[in-house]
């Protein structure tokens, strides 16, 4: 950690490593996050209106509940646990790769910090990129769910648009924005951590992919109970 | 010049190195040969630093490196170059990019300057213009070779360390990137250390030859000597291939 958190050796390639990572670890996520944000706002939005069909609740029970899942939990953690898939896996591959082929040996022999060099951009570019993919999460989610109303009959978009724009509080967009900052550092450099020190062969790079993926989820929904009953309760 | 004096180095109890002393001298290619598992790479990466060792001295011209800090080994080995055994190019980098990472790195100079002196070094170990945007990938393995070369001595290194340079290589490509190693070492008078089983290359390069056996300095010559030394273990060693065998034989 204290090598990771040291002062790059030239900025200069810190700042060229940077958006390269800002890139790869977050608008090729843009398309995985999209897909499933849409697809998540529809399903959670008609599952929703066809389990509360007690004329009792208000019409805009559905939008509320939609939205509050989404800001909530879905676009924080559940998008946080798919990422950890995909870019947790693409981190430990990358970096055990260049353990077992040298590289990370060559960066040594050469006097550079190859912990600081490799680790740091990714860990910083996936933090900064991180608030963007969940405000996207939460705005594909929130139009998927628009879409139940067009594509359906089962409620209309009048009573979604009052649902999602009813009892809003802003301090849950904080709180989900907050905790999946936290989560992007815990994802990237559990997944580094796996990485760096992978030994072996191919077969042990997909072993600390894997464990990188595995280790990373389970911390995840640990600090997500952690962080929602120190900001929520 | 690099002196190596009563070295040990232990793993979990098991002796690897043994009370190994040796001087590896300036300008001259100074080859660790010996039969796997003798403690050759562990007496090489002790030497390079990525071994702590357990008692002994390792001094750069007169600089003990297991006396120093971090940060100062860090320092020292921007005067290091290496040749790894797979190379060890970077992936996500061109062949030109690559010689120019520790120009970037270190260098205070412009980038046009890196970039010239990136491309001095590629055609001094005779790289084709056309290959300097490729990837690695994309090159053949002597290329590798070469490409890595001109990233070790990018920097002017004083000590230049080679891990099995020849391995995976055909016997004429394995020639041509000895003698290149040769070459360079004289020309810019650096301390090189070989680290090899190859007995073709130490007979073709090798000047200042240290064997090692069971983690123990066994014999240190050169190559004129290596084929009239008493030592089972050597001649062992020596004599293995057929090749040198039927040498022997005619010398007889």
């Amino acid at each position: 950690m204290k090598r990771v958190f040291a002062k790059p050796d030239r900025w200069k390639m810190f700042f060229r490593q940077f958006p390269k990572e800002l890139e790869k670890l977050g608008l090729q996520s843009l398309p995985i996050v999209a897909i499933i944000s849409v697809f998540i706002g529809f399903i959670m939005t008609m599952q929703t209106k066809l389990n509360t069909s007690n004329p009792l609740l208000p019409v805009y029970t559905t939008g509320l509940v939609t939205r509050d899942t989404l800001l909530l939990e879905f676009s924080s953690t559940i998008l946080c646990l798919i990422l950890a898939g995909k870019v947790g896996s693409n981190i430990a591959s990358e970096i055990g790769t260049m353990r077992i082929t040298e590289q990370i040996d060559a960066l040594e022999i050469m006097g550079v910090n190859s912990a600081n060099y490799l680790i740091l951009p990714k860990i910083a570019a996936f933090i900064i990129m991180m608030p963007f993919l969940v405000i996207f999460s939460m705005a594909l989610g929130l139009f998927g769910g628009y879409f139940v109303g067009i594509l359906t009959s089962i409620m209309t978009t009048g009573d979604y648009l009052i649902g999602i724009q009813y009892a809003f509080v802003p301090f849950y967009v904080f709180y989900s924005l907050l905790k999946s900052m936290l989560f992007a550092f815990i994802i990237s450099s559990v997944a580094a951590y796996y990485g760096y020190y992978a030994y072996g062969g191919a077969l042990d790079v997909g072993k600390a992919s894997t464990n990188a993926v595995v280790n990373g989820s389970v911390l995840i929904l640990f600090f997500n109970i952690l962080i929602t009953k120190i900001m929520l309760n | 010049m690099i002196e190596v004096k009563n070295v040990d180095k232990s793993f979990d109890g098991n002796h690897v190195l043994k009370n190994v002393s040796a001087v590896f001298e300036t300008g001259k290619t100074n080859m660790i040969i010996g039969a796997s598992g003798s403690g050759k790479t562990v007496l090489m990466k002790s030497v390079i630093g990525l071994h702590r060792i357990d008692n002994g001295r390792i001094e750069y011209d007169g600089r003990n490196l297991p006396d120093m800090r971090m940060s100062e080994i860090r320092i020292l080995r921007r005067e290091v170059g290496m040749l790894f055994q797979g190379s060890a190019l970077f992936d996500s980098l061109s062949v030109l990019e690559n010689v120019m990472y520790p120009l970037e790195m270190f260098s205070p100079t412009t980038r046009d300057e890196m970039e010239a002196r990136a491309i001095f070094c590629l055609k001094h170990v005779s790289l084709a213009e056309k290959s300097y945007g490729l990837a690695p990938s994309e090159i053949s393995g002597g290329m590798q070779k070469r490409v890595a070369i001109a990233r070790a001595i990018a920097l002017q290194p004083k000590y230049l360390f080679c891990d099995e340079p020849n391995s995976g290589l055909d016997p004429k490509t394995s020639l041509i990137i000895d003698q290149l190693i040769h070459e360079i070492t004289h020309e810019f008078s650096i301390t090189t250390i070989i680290n090899s089983h190859d007995m073709n290359s130490v007979m073709e390069i090798g000047e200042n030859i240290i064997f090692i056996e069971k983690g123990e300095k066994a014999w240190q010559g050169n190559k004129d000597d290596i084929f009239h030394v008493d030592s089972k273990a050597l001649n062992d060693f020596v004599f293995a291939s057929q090749l040198f065998k039927q040498v022997r034989k005619v010398n007889q």
